[in-house]
């Protein structure tokens, strides 16, 4: 029986799996590399070792020394959590010698699923639905080329070692195949340290559902219903959800019988998950296995009542299962949202740095559930050298609605500052009305910010209606000894009047009573000074208000939902004098490429006085093993270049200027 | 009686004009406020006493004689922001170009006498072309006369100066005697010599803006304290600080009754410091998790950025605060950012303010300008005002505190009450590589040596426990409860006495 678990992992994951083995009385022991030694996952477990540098090569991927510690620490069995050597062959070998349990499948399992061309040939013999394509690796430009014309394009270009998005391509025609499947494979080869690259058929408008799966070391088989997974960023999933919306029992039925009947072909013996794609008529094909705890599964464990993480553990040790299909039956529904240290305005790219605030939200109602999966806290990084993820907000509520809503109030009470965060993305997602009908697929932020996010996109009367009433509280509260019975609050110049009918200030609960337009309105709230999260009732309707700034007596800055906004309060007396004050100049950044994010410079693509047309390449920058292609945003004449292929670069510089 | 009420009336109306509704549509034009509008930004509502609104000026040259406003082209008065007292002059572009007359002056002075007399900060508001040409002598012994009471009232009560406008020549020199100078960008201007003397002169050529502007002052001249975006800005950023400041120096820094009391421990502190020495952090984002509702307001944030000075609250009592800057210049002492703290220092121990200083200082700024320009007598003067100050100081040394800029930054040896030191503090004479160079001049030849005598020094004396043994430092506090730590300094020297010779005055190195 293991008494030991060594962690092969960090950040949420490591806590998540501390969490589980401290529920069974097993003793843990952490790894944690440079930039992990102020981590949370080492103060919660155990006993922690220092493992190596903070680049994932010289620590957590390096087997010799994982295997060293846990001898040394007599740990009998590892997790892997996800990524690192969670999937890989080698590690499960070495492990089998020093007769250290690998928490997870045989290595033969993740032999087999761990190489997609193999694993989809094995698909295709077991007679599974899969997409149309070409199994080879392809190297080749000219005979790729043919490949795809014979499928027919759109096609996708896949690492296939690849997870995550990583050396993955969609290519619309001929004429990007080529420049697309050089980039695919350098990443394939930066990331995976492998360049082979294949090509199959791009589904348009497909959905993303996987089906989680249990299996024992005895032959038992059982699947977990399913998760939704279509909302993507950057090939990588932001909001997940189980069940799906989309998923009949039919469905259902098909999906897990082809799941379970390549899990039976390789005696899988752990808990995996078996990815489809499902088109707009619920045909699904086949995707990849991945052979370990997925990022998302908790919403599956919130739905079932199961510890996905306890249930390996007990395969691991030889254990029968003791869930019967007919125990798993999938209760409410749970949303999961992953809050990225990232940009949503500059595509997603990741956003480095210490956090500086981080406070989390609380539970609200007895029967909805707020699980919040984190491995960080205030004054942690996030560094160059891991996903930049800070933590994994799942809801369990009764139906999808109440998990929306649930999700959004959630959401806002997140205070995160020091690093730019997706939350407000995350509830413009979640406020969206194809999201709210389940009308998803993986091209949903495409179809829904075409031109990329941008802040406010939520923005309505209602909201800022809040906002109004929200910077009169605030007001209020800062400027007590005032009477002002007239105020106006200003946005951008425009201003709201309001009459102020009565404040009522009592040791905990602060109200005031307003008229807009001979309407009367009740406004309540227990906000302090320095809380960031303001809860408010407005008209007895709760709402949330995260309060940025507090720039002076009469300047706020202010968020409620997916939107922010600079608010000035005014009394009626000088309220028109705001009108006289000049705009503030706004400096033209549309000649400038400006670094969103520091990393590498790969390449520069062209040279000082070339023209380049709109949405040309200019440079690519490498950060956290991704190459990101920088292009213009309009045609223009290159200036001047400021960097070097091979320097490095930090957010906002400026590498290139147009005339 | 009711003709001369009427009478009055009149007057009262027309003075409210100002120069009328041209030139006040020409400042609006401008993006700029009526001297009037200002003093109702400024003040709570319905609180301004207008003095001397008859007054007028007393020339009959160059045809002055019929053009005459009431009030002149000065407003004065007192009033309150957020309940506290305070006196007001706003100088009235629309009248003669707010230009300074006998009559002018004597109005400045008359609130001046006034704040003086019953303790209240003193507010000027300055949009004046300069001089009244046609009063000649008049006008230079008016200013002359608000000179003479800049300088008796500071030190007694605040004196803040808002330049909304032109201010030029001799004018400039009334807010550069006060405590601290707050402009407008893009519509404010200081010079001695305007750029057409420059040009005549030097052959420069310059802009107003450049010359002059609120940007230039802010952060290569020092002149300003900081620099907004428009008149209502301005004007609300000078309530926020009087709303910090005591009313005179007769007032003690007194804890206000606030909600804000949380003094539970900030973990993300322990972190703030990273663990190589050589990596910097920001100093601001300790000083915003110390002072209440994270509520810092710096002052002269763009000038000498290695160094930040500024007020904050700690459970509602005023404190200045002072810090080396790791992010800039490694937060190394320079001549501006001596000069920069220094002034501030002092400005905290006139108004029994008292103060807390964060120090992570590598020494003094070493170069062939610094040593020319006279870092010697620039950094005495810091010295010299943390030696001198007799207000409660608090200090905490979060990580380098070598050499003599140990000694300079509050230490216990300029009493200080009160001496606290992270666990990541370093002090000592200096650097662990520099001090073995020294040491060892002779015996290490090898970077194998160095590096291990290095070591050897590190482990010895970078740490708080030397000093902290000779009771240097009183404690080695933990990162996460700075806070409460600085709390309860606090309140235990709330009732501090320390009293200095009998002097005339001191000589500080200026």
């Amino acid at each position: 029986m293991i008494k030991k678990i060594l962690i092969a992992n960090r950040g949420e994951i490591a806590c998540r799996i501390i969490k589980t083995a401290k529920k069974m009385n097993i003793k843990t022991v952490a790894v944690y590399s440079d930039a992990d030694k102020n981590a949370n996952f080492v103060k919660l477990a155990d006993e922690a070792y220092y493992i190596g540098p903070s680049a994932p090569n010289e620590s957590y991927l390096v087997i010799n020394k994982i295997i060293e510690i846990a001898k040394k620490s007599k740990s009998d069995a590892i997790h892997p959590g996800y990524g690192f050597l969670s999937e890989n062959f080698n590690f499960v070998k070495a492990l089998e010698k020093e007769k250290i349990k690998f928490i997870g499948p045989n290595k033969n399992a993740i032999t087999k699923m761990g190489d997609k061309i193999e694993s989809k040939n094995l698909a295709m013999k077991l007679k599974l639905n899969v997409i149309p394509g070409h199994t080879e690796a392809i190297k080749d430009p000219k005979k790729a080329i043919k490949i795809a014309e014979k499928i027919g394009f759109p096609i996708l270009l896949k690492a296939s070692a690849g997870g995550g998005g990583k050396g993955m391509r969609i290519v619309e025609s001929r004429g990007e195949l080529e420049e697309n499947l050089k980039a695919a494979q350098s990443e394939a080869l930066n990331s995976f340290g492998d360049d082979r690259v294949f090509i199959e058929k791009y589904i348009i408008n497909p959905r993303h559902i996987e089906i989680q799966i249990l299996c024992d070391k005895h032959g038992n088989q059982i699947h977990l219903g399913e998760r939704e997974c279509s909302i993507q960023r950057r090939y990588q999933k932001v909001i997940e959800e189980c069940p799906s919306s989309f998923v009949d029992n039919e469905l259902r039925d098909a999906m897990a019988e082809q799941a379970l009947r390549l899990a039976k072909e390789v005696n899988y013996d752990s808990a995996g998950t078996v990815e489809f794609v499902v088109d707009d008529k619920k045909n699904f094909y086949f995707l990849e296995m991945n052979t370990r705890l997925q990022v998302e599964h908790p919403v599956t464990e919130l739905v079932t009542g199961v510890d996905l993480v306890e249930q390996m553990i007990n395969c691991a040790n030889g254990k029968k299962l003791n869930l019967k299909q007919k125990d798993i039956s999938l209760n409410g529904w749970s949303i999961e949202s992953r809050i990225y240290a990232e940009d949503p305005l500059k595509d997603f790219l990741p956003s480095i740095g210490r956090i500086i605030e981080y406070h989390e939200p609380k539970q609200t109602k007895d029967d909805e559930l707020i699980r919040n999966d984190t491995g960080v806290s205030g004054g942690s990084d996030i560094s160059i050298f891991y996903d930049p993820m800070i933590s994994k907000l799942a809801v369990h509520a009764p139906s999808r609605d109440k998990a929306i809503n649930l999700m959004i109030d959630a959401l806002q009470q997140y205070y995160i500052s020091g690093v730019t965060h997706n939350i407000a993305f995350l509830i413009s997602t979640l406020k969206n009305k194809d999201f709210k009908s389940g009308a998803i697929n993986t091209n949903f932020i495409k179809k829904n910010y075409p031109k990329g996010y941008s802040y406010n996109y939520g923005m309505n009367k209602s909201l800022i209606k809040k906002f109004n009433y929200a910077a009169i509280l605030i007001y209020k509260k800062l400027n007590s000894t005032s009477n002002e019975s007239n105020l106006s609050v200003i946005i951008d110049k425009k201003e709201t009047s309001f009459l102020i009918n009565e404040v009522n200030l009592s040791n905990d609960s602060f109200s005031i009573s307003l008229n807009e337009k001979d309407k009367q309105h009740f406004i309540e709230s227990a906000w302090k000074n320095n809380e960031k999260i303001m809860k408010l009732k407005i008209d007895d309707e709760l709402c949330f208000i995260k309060v940025n700034k507090v720039s002076n007596f009469n300047q706020f800055s202010l968020t409620a939902e997916d939107c922010s906004l600079d608010l000035i309060v005014a009394p009626e007396k000088y309220k028109n004098l705001f009108n006289y004050m000049p705009e503030i100049k706004v400096e033209d950044l549309s000649k400038k490429l400006i670094s969103p994010m520091p990393g590498l410079i790969k390449s520069i693509d062209v040279k000082k006085g070339q023209s380049v047309k709109a949405g040309e390449q200019i440079v690519i920058i490498e950060a956290m093993k991704m190459e990101n292609i920088l292009k213009s945003e309009k045609d223009c004449i290159v200036e001047d270049i400021f960097i070097d292929e091979g320097s490095s670069v930090s957010t906002d510089e400026i590498l290139v200027t147009f005339k | 009686m009711k003709s001369i009420i009427e009478e009055l009336e009149k007057k009262r109306s027309q003075a409210r004009e100002g120069g009328g509704k041209k030139r006040v549509d020409a400042q609006h034009a401008k993006g700029k406020l009526t001297a009037r509008e200002r003093i109702d930004v400024l003040l709570d509502q319905d609180t301004f006493e207008e003095y001397d609104m008859y007054v007028e000026h007393r020339t009959n040259d160059f045809g002055m004689g019929k053009q005459k406003y009431p009030g002149d082209s000065v407003v004065t008065g007192s009033g309150k922001i957020n309940g506290k007292l305070v006196y007001v002059f706003s100088q009235d572009f629309t009248v003669f170009g707010g230009s300074l007359s006998e009559a002018h002056a004597e109005k400045i002075c008359k609130i001046m006498d006034m704040a003086l007399k019953v303790g209240a900060p003193v507010i000027g508001i300055n949009d004046s072309g300069g001089a009244r040409i046609q009063e000649g002598v008049a006008s230079l012994a008016g200013y002359g006369d608000v000179f003479q009471r800049n300088v008796l009232a500071s030190g007694v009560v605040p004196q803040i100066s808002v330049i909304m406008g032109p201010c030029a020549g001799g004018a400039v020199y009334s807010p550069a005697m006060t405590d601290f100078i707050f402009m407008v960008k893009d519509t404010s201007f200081m010079f001695v010599t305007g750029p057409d003397v420059v040009k005549t002169v030097t052959q420069e050529n310059v802009t107003q803006e450049e010359l002059g502007g609120a940007k230039t002052h802010t952060s290569k001249s020092s002149v300003a304290d900081g620099a907004y975006e428009n008149d209502i800005e301005t004007l609300y950023e000078v309530k926020k600080l009087i709303n910090l400041l005591p009313s005179s120096n007769k007032e003690k820094s007194i804890k206000h009754s606030t909600e804000y009391q949380d003094l539970s421990p900030d973990l993300s502190l322990d972190t703030l410091v990273p663990d190589n020495p050589n990596k910097p952090y920001d100093m601001l984002e300790l000083i915003n998790k110390v002072v209440d509702n994270s509520d810092f307001f710096e002052i002269q944030a763009e000038y000498a950025k290695n160094m930040i000075v500024g007020f904050g609250r700690v459970q509602g009592r005023t404190v200045g605060l002072v810090a080396n800057q790791p992010l800039v210049l490694a937060g190394c002492l320079d001549i501006d950012a001596s000069k920069k703290a220094a002034r501030f220092v002092r400005f905290c121990d006139c108004f029994n303010i008292p103060i807390i200083t964060f120090v992570d200082v590598p020494g003094f700024l070493p170069g062939v300008s610094q040593e020319h320009n006279g870092i010697i007598k620039n950094g005495a003067k810091l010295l010299y005002a943390y030696a001198e100050a007799t207000v409660p100081k608090i200090t905490i040394i979060t990580r380098k505190a070598y050499g003599g800029a140990y000694v300079v930054m509050a230490s216990k040896h300029l009493r200080g009450d009160i001496n606290y030191a992270w666990p990541t503090a370093e002090i000592a004479v200096m650097g662990a590589k520099g001090a073995v160079e020294i040491l060892y001049r002779n015996e290490l030849k090898n970077e194998k040596d160095i590096a291990e005598k290095t070591n050897e020094y590190t482990k010895q004396f970078a740490n708080p426990f030397i000093a902290s043994s000779r009771g240097f430092i009183d404690d080695v506090i933990k990162p996460q409860s700075t806070r409460k730590r600085i709390a309860v300094a606090l309140d235990n020297l709330e009732n501090k006495e320390l009293t200095s010779p009998y002097k005339k005055h001191d000589n500080i190195p200026l």
